[in-house]
């Protein structure tokens, strides 16, 4: 197998930060299917779910963000792959943050930026979580 | 770096909400200015910081003196004089609504701490001056087991009190300090969440009917238009029967209710809504119209359409009735009461107005009881400061007024939930030499070099 090749660089992703990289993401994704469902119907109950399922977001994306920043200190190999998933969960990070302040304001307040705003979010987190997810894979083709 | 980039840019975003260039725009009397809405990222949110009077007092006009006459309240709200001079008390805290969004979790936590931290009393307490010193030397608990009471009403011998939940009924005879079995109950009040608790009441002059101000169950229905069945209307009730209707509608939150002395007709002080700017929506102070509709939440000021109420009611908003007198936005009216000429000729004619002060604001507003000028019988001119100096240096707050009431012998009584106080202004030249001590007109805070202490 190609994998005894190089054994150091070839570490499978940690599970747990896998498990934040990935798990953001529905999270931001329901998120906006909630704030489309209230531009549907106005049914406040809606912008309630998206602006708690943000914060689970940001829970999420705010660990995984710390496991980022102690992997950019202490990794060495595909450094700039660590860099760049770091960059996209802050950017993720940042948006999210501005997206969970804006679900704050009352009622019709958040139309039309909520949903605009937690696409992009959703986008990015997805972004961030394929480069996350897909050093394995690169280590492994090594 | 980019984190700090993010950061400061976000900072920026942030403060965007606290446009304070310029004078602030003249936001009382019958014509308010309204600027455009606007917020920025966060509300802006600037709560009291609570602190101890100390040897601090409120200031009032040369020509009067303001003195403690009770404290130590399970946070006092309104107050109501009785004919023969006696002062009963409504003490409580409602509300107490589940946190529905993250938000509602973090602004309750900062809110709760600009406020009281005394228990709710649930009660209603009777100060007695039996002698006319201006020392009320008797305090007893008139009813307790009562649900967060807040307004008060006297026709003939029936004494109405208005919980959070229901609108009750004591019988009361002259002189008596305590009543004399539980109440009866005329009619159930709207308490399902009850984000504005408060159930403010006064009487028709005849006494038939009951006026029950009930406030929204949100800021500008947040919580859906169903839970708003019922709320931000002031209800006439027959005191008989306990039926009652909608007299008014679309006040969002009607604080206080008075009827003016004179015409009978009836007046409220109305909390406006949030969120839309440091200057943005004056509450205000209005004769009340049979069936009218005062806006919320479709519009203010009138034709001033609010777009976060969805789905809107154009032909509602075209019907709405612009208020008579703009208080200044977020200044939290929470009290009204007509003068009565014993109080003096500068107070001869109008009415005062408790303002319990802003939270939603950089620059803090109210924190004051005003007096509004009529004339023949409409206000005139503008508000006039009667009782300040409830804030002083770097945002301290001592107290925070609620309930004004005017004593028809010459006083004027201020309930202070913060300080949980009951003051009392009186003339200087027709107050007694026991009342003399406090100190008129002097800020809070340059009275060190005054001599004698009251007792506080």
């Amino acid at each position: 197998m190609a994998l005894n090749a190089d054994t150091r660089g070839a570490r499978p992703i940690h599970p747990l930060f896998a498990f934040l990289l990935s798990g953001a993401v529905p999270l931001f994704l329901c998120a906006l299917l909630g704030d489309i469902t209230y531009g549907n119907t106005a049914e406040p109950q809606w912008a309630n779910f998206a602006s708690w399922l943000l914060v689970g977001a940001m829970v999420f994306t705010g660990l995984g963000l710390l496991w980022a920043l102690i992997a950019l200190i202490f990794t060495r190999p595909r450094w700039g792959w660590v860099l760049l998933c770091f960059v996209l969960l802050l950017a993720t990070f940042v948006l999210g943050l501005i997206d969970n302040f804006h679900h704050a304001r009352d009622a019709w307040a958040i139309m039309p930026a909520a949903p605009i705003l937690s696409l992009i979010t959703t986008l990015i987190a997805a972004l961030a979580a394929a480069v996350g997810l897909s050093t394995l894979r690169m280590r492994d083709v090594k | 770096m980019k984190r700090l980039l993010a950061l400061a840019a976000l900072a920026a975003l942030a403060s965007g909400c606290s446009r304070n260039s310029g004078p602030d725009p003249v936001q009382t009397g019958g014509d308010p200015q309204l600027p455009d809405p606007h917020r920025g990222l966060l509300p802006t949110m600037k709560i009291a910081s609570p602190a101890p009077w100390g040897d601090a007092r409120p200031t009032v006009p040369a020509g009067y003196t303001i003195t403690a006459i009770a404290t130590g309240f399970g946070i006092c709200r309104q107050t109501l004089v009785l004919p023969n001079g006696d002062i009963l008390v409504a003490e409580g805290k409602g509300g107490g609504e589940p946190a529905l969004r993250p938000k509602d979790v973090i602004a309750g936590y900062i809110k709760a701490k600009g406020t009281s931290s005394a228990k709710s009393g649930n009660r209603l307490t009777l100060l007695r001056d039996a002698n006319g010193d201006g020392v009320y030397e008797t305090r007893i608990v008139f009813a307790d087991k009562l649900n967060a009471p807040f307004g008060l009403a006297l026709v003939g011998n029936q004494l109405y009190v208005a919980d959070q939940d229901a609108l009750l009924r004591f019988a009361y005879t002259p002189g008596q300090t305590k009543a004399a079995g539980p109440p009866v109950k005329v009619t159930d009040l709207p308490s399902r969440i009850n984000h504005h608790w408060t159930k403010s009441l006064t009487a028709s002059p005849d006494g038939r009917f009951l006026y029950v101000g009930i406030g929204s169950n949100s800021n500008i229905t947040e919580r859906g238009l169903a839970v708003e069945i019922d709320r931000a209307q002031i209800w006439q009730i027959d005191a008989a029967t306990g039926a009652h209707r909608a007299f008014a509608t679309g006040t969002r939150n009607p604080t206080a209710l008075a009827i003016q002395p004179g015409t009978g007709q009836l007046w409220a002080t109305v909390q406006e809504r949030d969120e839309i700017g440091p200057n943005l929506v004056p509450d205000y102070l209005t004769s009340v119209r049979d069936g009218g509709f005062y806006g919320w939440p479709f519009s203010y000021w009138g034709q001033h359409v609010d777009p976060r109420a969805q789905p809107q009611d154009p032909k509602l908003v075209a019907s709405a009735i612009k208020p008579d007198y703009g208080l200044g936005s977020h200044v939290a009216a929470l009290g009204l009461a007509f003068s009565s000429p014993a109080l003096g000729p500068q107070f001869a004619e109008g009415a005062f107005v408790g303002e319990h002060g802003s939270w939603n604001r950089s620059k803090p507003a109210g924190y004051k009881v005003v007096f509004i000028p009529f004339r023949n019988g409409r206000p005139a001119g503008a508000p006039i400061d009667v009782v300040t100096g409830f804030q002083g240096d770097g945002g301290k707050t001592f107290g925070r007024p609620v309930g004004v009431t005017v004593d028809p012998r010459g006083a004027l009584i201020v309930a202070d939930d913060l300080s949980n106080t009951i003051w009392r202004m009186v003339p200087t030249a027709r107050s007694p030499a026991a009342e003399a001590p406090t100190r008129p007109t002097q800020p809070p805070g340059k009275q060190t070099q005054q001599g004698s202490k009251a007792p506080y």
